[in-house]
């Protein structure tokens, strides 16, 4: 075989198919899709419908991912407190002669990710969706996880197409924070899905549309389903026209995967599998930064506490053993032993800096002496020591260690004569009985409790805690506290309607709260997560959500 | 042998009963709340309560047991407390993910425990039986949740070579027999097929050994026949007990391996069994486990009726 030379007009001929084929392949180089591949702590995909379950975990990945709120979150700062702000509504406020009345001001232009328009009778139809047993689109699963978010909300009521009048049972101040956390979805797709479901009656009808819709949902939020497939990922596309332009996210694509077991978790980091993974476990965090991985984390609006009975008989109903509690943790220890860095020691409901955290008189630290004198003055010491009985959980959501902590104060603890039972029991028990208080058969003879809790508005921070009319079966007042001054203090913040006046007096009931001593406040989570280098742009505010929409990625 | 099948299969139907009445009162004599997967910590008792209701939980325990079981007859397990998918579409996908993992599994582990237990009967009482029956032990004794945490750390972290978590790269619903895909299962198909490959090892070594010193054995060979026909021999007459251990690993490894699958982040039915107990998914944890326990059931079966066409003498007794 004979191999011919090139000619000058084959080899210019060469050349100008490889210019072409280079000139047609740069420009999908630089557009390469860029995805941003996450591991969840979630067991499964969090629901996809519009209220999501899972906690504010749902929240973070299937709620302000692929829809808004009539309100939303500031979460753009590392170093304030995250505020609200707002979202699809442009503003609103409270009628002056009737304190039950909203009248929320629209967001115009905006449309849901099928192309329908945001308006008053989508909201009122939200609303319903969780409200109105009546209505077509009411759906029990999801009242759940929203009604007690926004528990005084009653009805909607369309004024105009760009208007919406909201009414409360009881005059609220706290409204628009709840407002959060109902998401508007499509009602026209919903409706779409309705009409073309088969079923006995419109119930059937109504929960196969849900059913449907779940797999093909239409929000307005600046990420768009993708692809679904159950319990293993969830594909989100950006959307480019997403009304807020400052919002639209940088990267193509965001792939969410459900991880449950930290240590998997973190092999699939290590192995280059997901470029960002949440709560790596704390014993990885040395290898996790040592390969160069950077480790994001920020105070939490979380708290780690025992929560006090306040029944009569209690040894808690005496102020000086509470503080002597509160005293005796050497929380920075904790911090920085058991927890490698992983927490912010605590010293309220809100640290400094927080608009809710007021001026407290009683200071909490690590101080030993004072906290045994405390007890020394409350009759106890060395040979008679006050025995507490606790109940927690050897795992679960948010309680971030709990055995490896309730062992370390229980240690703490018997510096301070406390002799201090542990009753173990598992997560899911430890939550129902929660909400069925200290007198309850379940509480077995328990004097505290320790559940985390979500301090992110007002109600679930403090009120539902320190109101006397939300003890069980009411709400969360496991210990039954009853102190006028809380219930004056909550009754005061959800009638001042001026945001700052109102942001004051929650301060005012965050402060009495820690004068009083009234839980054993010891951590607050940091959202911690370790993410690939080649992410950039990635803020962690103080808060239980990220925006994911700065967040870009280098090749 | 249609008596024997017709008689094994009426057998059946008592036992599928019973499991499904036991999985049914197990869930529901747990303590904590069925609907805690839903209803928020601060739920008011009324919203409690008309949960209960539009879930069927009010109702007494035998009425809830009869409905369940009437609709799981006419393949309505309920949906998911949780999600609201179907339970028996959420229970098919997973189990049809074990089913690959536990293929794949039975592939390594028979393959491997037959050759084990047969060298090491082969050659019993010298190095070659020491080294099968070590491997043996250690197959049967290591705890394997750690053993695929061990492989995770060489192979993925450290080495780089095979995916850590995950079935598939773009999950189980685009699988396909590639090295694409194959190699998301090679660390958790292993990891699953340790402990068969160490019982199969002992029981075939265990049965080589006995067969060969039968006098039939002895007898083939003073008939001059080639040590491989003598082998045929032995493979014929150790094959419907040896069947019954590999049935019952299958069986073992269809009903999923909670700690495996967690490991690995496999999506079958031991990862669907442990989110359902943690979420306490009650309708979900109930069907999951009645499809396992009939798979297992069933599984049996065909054991049983495949040992009785290869040896006419169990059919007879």
């Amino acid at each position: 075989m004979r191999i011919e030379k090139p000619t000058k007009s084959r080899l210019a001929t060469a050349i100008m198919m490889l210019t072409m084929a280079t000139a047609i392949t740069l420009p999908q180089i630089a557009r390469a899709e860029t995805v941003l591949r996450i591991g969840m702590t979630a067991a499964d995909i969090p629901r996809t419908l519009g209220q999501p379950d899972q906690g504010f975990e749902g929240n973070r990945f299937t709620g302000n991912t692929m829809y808004d709120g009539l309100t939303g979150w500031d979460l753009s700062s590392a170093t304030k407190a995250s505020i609200v702000i707002p979202a699809l509504s442009t503003e609103w406020k409270v009628d002056d002669a009737d304190k039950k009345k909203w009248t929320f001001k629209l967001r115009p232009g905006v449309t849901f990710h099928d192309g329908s328009a945001f308006n008053a009778d989508a909201v009122v139809w939200n609303v319903e969706k969780v409200l109105k047993q009546d209505a077509p689109q009411f759906d029990a699963s999801q009242v759940g996880v929203t009604a007690s978010r926004m528990p005084t909300l009653v009805s909607a009521k369309k004024i105009d197409d760009m208007t919406v009048e909201l009414t409360t049972k009881e005059p609220d101040s706290f409204l628009p924070i709840n407002l959060t956390n109902l998401f508007m979805v499509s009602p026209t797709k919903w409706q779409a899905f309705f009409d073309k479901a088969e079923g006995a009656d419109a119930k059937a009808k109504s929960q196969a549309a849900w059913a449907a819709f779940a797999r093909e949902p239409a929000g307005t939020g600046p990420w768009k389903m993708l692809k679904f497939t159950p319990r293993e990922r969830l594909e989100l596309a950006k959307n480019d026209s997403y009304w807020n332009k400052d919002r639209i996210p940088k990267v193509d694509k965001m792939l969410l995967l459900p991880m449950p077991e930290a240590n998997a978790r973190t092999a699939a980091l290590l192995s280059g599998q997901v470029d960002w993974i949440e709560a790596p476990a704390p014993d990885a965090v040395k290898e996790i930064t040592a390969r160069g991985f950077k480790i994001e984390k920020n105070e939490q609006p979380h708290v780690w506490p025992w929560q006090f009975s306040r029944v009569e008989g209690s040894p808690w109903n005496d102020i000086r053993v509470r503080q002597a509690a509160n005293l005796c943790v050497d929380r920075e220890g904790l911090k920085d032993g058991l927890l490698a860095g992983l927490m912010v020691p605590a010293s309220g409901t809100f640290e400094p800096g927080h608009p809710w955290r007021g001026k407290p008189t009683f200071q909490i630290k690590y101080d030993l002496p004072a906290a045994q004198k405390l007890m020394k003055d409350a009759g106890f010491g060395p040979t008679k020591k006050l025995s507490v009985k606790i109940q927690t959980s050897a795992s679960g959501s948010g309680q971030m260690l709990p055995l490896p902590m309730n062992e370390y104060l229980q240690q703490a603890l018997a510096e301070c004569y406390f002799d201090v039972k542990l009753d173990v029991i598992e997560w899911n028990t430890l939550f129902t009985n929660w909400r069925r208080g200290v007198k309850d058969a379940s509480a077995n003879g328990s004097d505290a409790t320790n559940v985390t809790y979500a301090a992110m508005d007002p109600f679930f921070a403090l009120v539902r805690f320190l109101q006397s009319s939300m003890a069980p079966p009411v709400s969360n007042n496991w210990g039954y506290i009853n102190n006028p001054k809380f219930d004056e203090l909550v009754t005061k913040a959800r009638t001042t309607f001026d945001p700052a006046a109102r942001d004051e007096a929650l301060a005012e009931l965050n402060a009495a709260s820690i004068d009083d001593a009234a839980f054993l406040y010891v951590a607050h989570d940091v959202g911690p997560r370790a993410l690939s280098p080649k992410i950039k742009g990635f803020v962690q505010p103080k808060s239980w959500f990220v925006d994911f929409s700065p967040v870009s990625m280098t090749p | 042998m249609f008596v024997y099948i017709a008689r094994r299969i009426v057998y059946v139907i008592p036992i599928v009963v019973s499991v499904a009445l036991v999985c049914f009162l197990l869930v529901h004599i747990t303590p904590g709340d069925p609907l805690v997967a839903i209803l928020p910590a601060d739920a008011s008792q009324e919203l409690a309560a008309q949960l209960r209701i539009a879930y069927g939980f009010d109702r007494p325990l035998p009425v809830q047991f009869g409905l369940w079981l009437w609709r799981a007859v006419h393949g309505d397990l309920g949906s998911s407390i949780a999600t609201g998918r179907p339970v028996l579409a959420e229970v098919l996908r997973a189990v049809g993910n074990t089913v690959t993992l536990a293929i794949a599994a039975a592939m390594i582990g028979f393959t491997l425990g037959l050759f084990f237990g047969l060298i090491a009967g082969y050659f019993r009482d010298t190095w070659v039986d020491k080294v099968a029956t070590s491997i043996a032990i250690a197959g049967v004794s290591v705890p394997h949740y750690w053993l695929g945490m061990v492989l995770v750390i060489i192979f993925s972290v450290q080495l780089n070579w095979l995916p850590a978590v995950g079935a598939g790269p773009g999950g189980s619903g685009s699988w396909g027999w590639d090295w694409e895909h194959i190699k998301y299962l090679v660390l958790p198909a292993i990891t699953t097929s340790v402990i068969p490959m160490g019982i199969i090892t002992r029981t075939v070594r265990a049965l080589t050994g006995d067969i060969l010193s039968q006098d039939f054995v002895e007898a083939l060979r003073a008939k001059g026949l080639r040590e491989t026909k003598v082998f045929r021999h032995v493979i014929k007459n150790a094959a419907p007990t040896a069947l019954a251990v590999m049935g019952l690993q299958l069986g073992y490894m269809l009903g999923g391996s909670i700690l495996i699958e967690t490991v690995f982040s496999w999506p079958g039915s031991g990862l669907l069994l442990n989110s359902a107990i943690f979420q306490r998914d009650l309708p979900l944890l109930q069907g999951t486990i009645l499809v396992l326990a009939l798979f297992f059931v069933f599984l049996n079966l065909l054991v049983d009726i495949a040992q009785a066409a290869i040896d006419p003498r169990i059919k007879r007794s």
